[in-house]
């Protein structure tokens, strides 16, 4: 899989018109540069060589050097990466909890008020771009109520602590979540309402269980082995809206690097960012599928 | 096709999400016909004007451009990438994932291989990389988001065509010399041509959305020329300032997408009516009660320990109500095993589960009568004094143990469970009780068991955790809702003798219910026959396997060869069942019965009791 990401943007990267060195270094490029770059990238060998040798400088953690910061890819995708996770990861945990929680509220409440309500914003919210409702949010939470901060991860003079962070993180994180949570309620909903008709929950309710016990004990659970999969998606949602978010809240995350590299046409750093990124995400499925194996002894790993 | 686009039309949400829709869509369409000002005649003098300003009815941006009609051809080019780029990567997607489903075999591990790669990608991720190594664009963009979506279409699609791969009209298409590619575009296409509709109505959403998010980053659609992303991404340098250039398009976008998300959740449910939220109800922990005030108690003689009386559950479909169980009255007394039988259908299981509200709501309701268990009245009880008798006085055991068992837990757990939901103990006390039960039961080698998942054990031994679990608590009644239909005829028998066994030791009160004779006489004291959700006979079993009145109790009975020699079926009367809702006036069973005579359908037919014995029946077998 790591192996298939790699390919791939190999692949796309290959894509690139015209002389790849002439388009790495754009206004940069002399002759000489071109010539010099030619031959580090070792562009003059074939395709698969030229794969090979990628691949296994980026094991030994050479992801190549970026023109425009002119420093090393993977210092900056790095300490990119890490403000990307706590923004990512923060809205995660929140879409995974308030969708999940919508969700089993909502097919309890079948049909009652609180289902209806729930719907409703989950019709907002998987059909509200997620870029719009951080504008919003700026413009109600930080211009107009001066509760949070409109932009950044600390504050310049003064922050720089936990609370701080917080403090800056709530409206990004909350604007992230707002759409995954939306989808993993609606999926919750139906995961519910299929398992809640099953007959081990009849059973359960003939054994005299109390009823939250019913709900969480029993049917959840199994919920949970077809809400899992889908929470390892939204993870990638989560990813990929954080390029969004971290433009509207100059979050300084690896999304609005990437943006600024393909703007820039700094491709070595889109690459190492891209394929960083697309790892990282291969990583977590993988824990996704072990969790979803540990919670359910029918499937044999 | 018109009955999809009832259904289409009777969801009103998704009639108000295609309405908006197709307006919308009018209006872009429109465009360069309307009396717009030029989107990008800039007025410096007249920038950030206010909406319902002179001259521009919604204001005008950093560059003093009229944004109403930069919204109008704002929209009519975002609309045009996210269908372009929806149908692009449904056609290529389509594919795909019918010529991998099709040709199975490499052509399809190659490819699959290829779309769960692709797949492992975070989407912006991958559509970030295509446009970064093509260049920021309009059209690039375009290619990048139906890149991106291309994988989804084609692993939908394949799944369905590997179905359709395998029937007969697919091979016979091959026999009569058709080509592959005639087949796929002839047989195939228009099969997989629902799941395409479906797939591309939740899709075309979210890539309205990711277009206009490509934009709103500055790599999609480039100035002048804007679609409702760029506007977006434009107008966040005065989002403080001037609000309402960015409220406008964005506004627009969240308008354009709800509408192709209602319209579209409403097609897929119209499409697959199964899938539909409607279709699916949850039922509520107890049976919905709607009834008069509750039958006055008439002193049983002697007192019953349960006591059934007139009841009435209905199942509500829509305008439909189907009565499934119709005035019947039975009683159990203490250590006494009553069997109920009747075909599937005749509402014995209904009766059963009525008892302790179990009968799954919506759509059954209770609607008349009574349940008392040693005189206290049990179906008007508040639902915590109901939940206190649940497997504490009254017990089930069900049907089928592999669908009735929760596959999740170590059935050990199970067991502790049940017994702790009504006897506060520790969870050691409760496993050693739970390992009890389990020798109680028979079970083989209970302590290797008592740690496995439903999964693991076999039928039999599924069936007797389930008995195991009705015991937990000591109740007085087990309720029995055809406990040995699911298993062979071995493993029968030997449940049915545990059955017996417990009921003798422990005293227990038994209502069997069953469809088979041979069970019921090995078992039960007394019986009752059910026909279209009411008794149409009643007595003694010995009296009335020797001498049945009714002549519906009499075919069945000729049904079973020799009592206990296995399994048979019912269905060796002729005739089927009725339609509950289509009762005939008169006797239910009159047009599958042979003694019928013509004052058989004249009216109401009343059970008539001499002795022990009852029968609703003008013209009974025998007199008794
Ligand atoms: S009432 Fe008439 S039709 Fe009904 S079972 Fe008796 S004889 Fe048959």
């Amino acid at each position: 899989m790591l192996l298939g990401i790699t390919v791939i943007v190999f692949l796309i990267m290959s894509l690139i018109p015209g002389d790849p060195a002439t388009a790495i270094l754009g206004a940069y490029a002399t002759p000489e540069n071109v010539e010099k770059l030619n031959r580090d990238l070792g562009l003059d060998r074939p395709m698969v060589e030229r794969y090979f040798i990628w691949l296994g400088n980026m094991l030994q953690g050479d992801f190549g050097r970026s023109f425009s910061l002119n420093r090393p890819v993977i210092d900056e995708v790095a300490e990119r990466f890490s403000a990307t996770l706590v923004l990512a990861g923060t809205s995660f945990v929140l879409c995974a909890l308030f969708g999940i929680a919508a969700g089993v509220v909502s097919a309890v409440r079948q049909y009652g008020l609180a289902d209806r309500l729930i719907t409703f914003a989950v019709l907002i919210g998987i059909s509200v771009p997620s870029f719009f409702l951080g504008m919003i949010m700026i413009l109600f939470f930080a211009v107009r109520l001066r509760w949070f901060p409109v932009s950044g991860m600390y504050a310049i003079y003064g922050g720089g602590d936990l609370a701080d962070l917080l403090h800056h993180l709530v409206m990004p994180a909350v604007a992230l979540a707002a759409v995954a949570a939306g989808v993993v309620a609606r999926l919750s909903r139906s995961a519910m309402l299929e398992v809640l008709r099953q007959d081990y929950i009849r059973t359960a309710r003939a054994k005299g269980l109390r009823e939250r016990r019913v709900i969480f004990g029993h049917a959840l659970r199994s919920a949970m082995v077809s809400i899992i999969p889908v929470l390892g998606l939204q993870a990638g949602f989560v990813l990929s809206g954080a390029v969004y978010i971290e433009t509207v809240f100059q979050w300084p995350g690896v999304g609005r690097m990437l943006v600024d590299a393909i703007l820039k046409r700094d491709l070595m750093l889109v690459q190492g960012g891209v394929v960083f990124v697309a790892a990282a995400y291969v990583l977590f499925n993988i824990a996704v599928d072990v969790a979803q194996a540990l919670l359910d002894p029918r499937i044999k790993t | 096709m018109t009955a999809f686009l009832q259904r289409l039309a009777r969801n009103r949400l998704a009639a108000a999400g295609g309405a908006m829709l197709a307006l919308i869509v009018l209006v872009a369409l429109a465009v360069p016909l309307l009396p717009l000002q030029d989107p990008n005649a800039t007025a410096t003098a007249e920038r950030f004007a206010r909406p319902l300003s002179e001259g521009h009815l919604l204001g005008t941006d950093h560059l003093g451009r009229d944004l109403l009609s930069r919204l109008a051809h704002g929209t009519r080019l975002s609309l045009a990438m996210g269908f372009a780029a929806a149908l692009i990567a449904a056609v290529l997607g389509s594919v795909l994932g019918i010529v991998a489903g099709f040709l199975g075999g490499r052509v399809d591990n190659v490819i699959m291989r290829g779309v769960d790669m692709l797949m492992g990608f975070p989407y912006v991720l991958l559509a970030l990389a295509i446009v970064a190594a093509l260049g920021p664009g309009l059209v690039n963009a375009l290619i990048a988001v139906a890149a991106v979506n291309v994988p989804f279409f084609a692993r939908n699609i394949r799944g369905v065509t590997v179905a359709l791969a395998g029937r007969e009209f697919v091979d016979a298409a091959r026999l009569s010399g058709m080509g592959n590619l005639r087949i796929m575009a002839v047989e195939i296409l228009p099969n997989v041509l629902p799941v395409i509709v479906i797939a591309l109505t939740t899709t075309t959403g979210w890539m309205i959305l990711e277009t206009a998010g490509l934009s709103f980053l500055g790599l999609g659609s480039q100035p002048p020329q804007a679609d409702l992303g760029s506007m977006l991404g434009e107008a966040r340098a005065a989002l403080i300032s001037h609000p309402h250039v960015a409220v406008v398009p964005g506004v627009m976008i969240f308008l354009v997408v709800m509408s192709i998300n209602l319209f579209g959740d409403g097609v897929r449910d119209a499409l697959d009516p199964r899938l539909g939220a409607g279709a699916l109800t949850r039922p509520l922990p107890a049976t919905v009660v709607d009834r008069p005030a509750p039958p006055p108690l008439r002193e049983p003689d002697p007192p019953a320990l349960l006591a059934i009386d007139d009841l009435r559950t209905e199942f509500r479909l829509g305008r439909r109500v189907l009565p499934a169980v119709d005035g019947v009255s039975l009683s159990l007394g203490r250590g006494e095993a009553v069997g109920l039988v009747g075909e599937s259908g005749s509402g014995k299981s209904v009766t059963a589960l009525s008892v302790m509200r179990l009968v799954a709501s919506p759509p059954g309701v209770i609607a008349g009568g009574a349940v008392r268990l040693d005189g206290e009245e049990v179906i008007g009880a508040p639902f915590e004094v109901l939940r206190a008798l649940r497997g504490r006085r009254v017990a089930y055991v069900f049907q089928d143990p592999q669908a009735t068992l929760h596959p999740l837990y170590r059935i050990g757990d199970q067991l502790a469970e049940a017994i702790r939901a009504h006897q506060p103990m520790g969870a050691r006390a409760a496993r050693v009780r739970a390992l009890e039960l389990l020798r109680d039961v028979r079970m083989p080698r209970p302590e290797d068991r008592i740690d496995d998942y439903p999964h693991q054990l076999s039928g039999g031994q599924r069936q007797r955790v389930g008995i195991a679990m009705a015991l937990a608590n000591n109740p007085d009644v087990i309720i029995a809702d055809e406990p040995t239909t699911a298993l062979d005829v071995t493993v029968q028998a030997q449940i049915l003798a545990l059955l017996e066994r417990l009921r003798r030791e422990r005293g227990l009160s038994i209502l069997f219910i069953t469809h088979d004779f041979g069970v019921v006489a090995q078992l039960c004291e007394r019986l009752a026959v059910m026909y279209a959700g009411r008794i149409v006979e009643e007595g003694p079993t010995a009296e009335v396997l020797a001498a049945p009145a009714h002549p519906y109790t009499r075919r069945l009975i000729a049904c079973v060869p020799e009592p206990g020699a296995g399994r048979r079926r019912l269905e060796a009367i002729p005739g089927l069942p009725p339609r509950l809702d289509a009762l005939p006036p008169g006797c239910a069973f009159a047009p599958r019965c042979h003694r019928a005579r013509p004052d058989c359908g004249a009216g109401d037919i009343p059970l008539r009791r001499a002795g022990a014995r009852a029968v609703r029946c003008l013209h009974p077998e025998t007199t008794p």
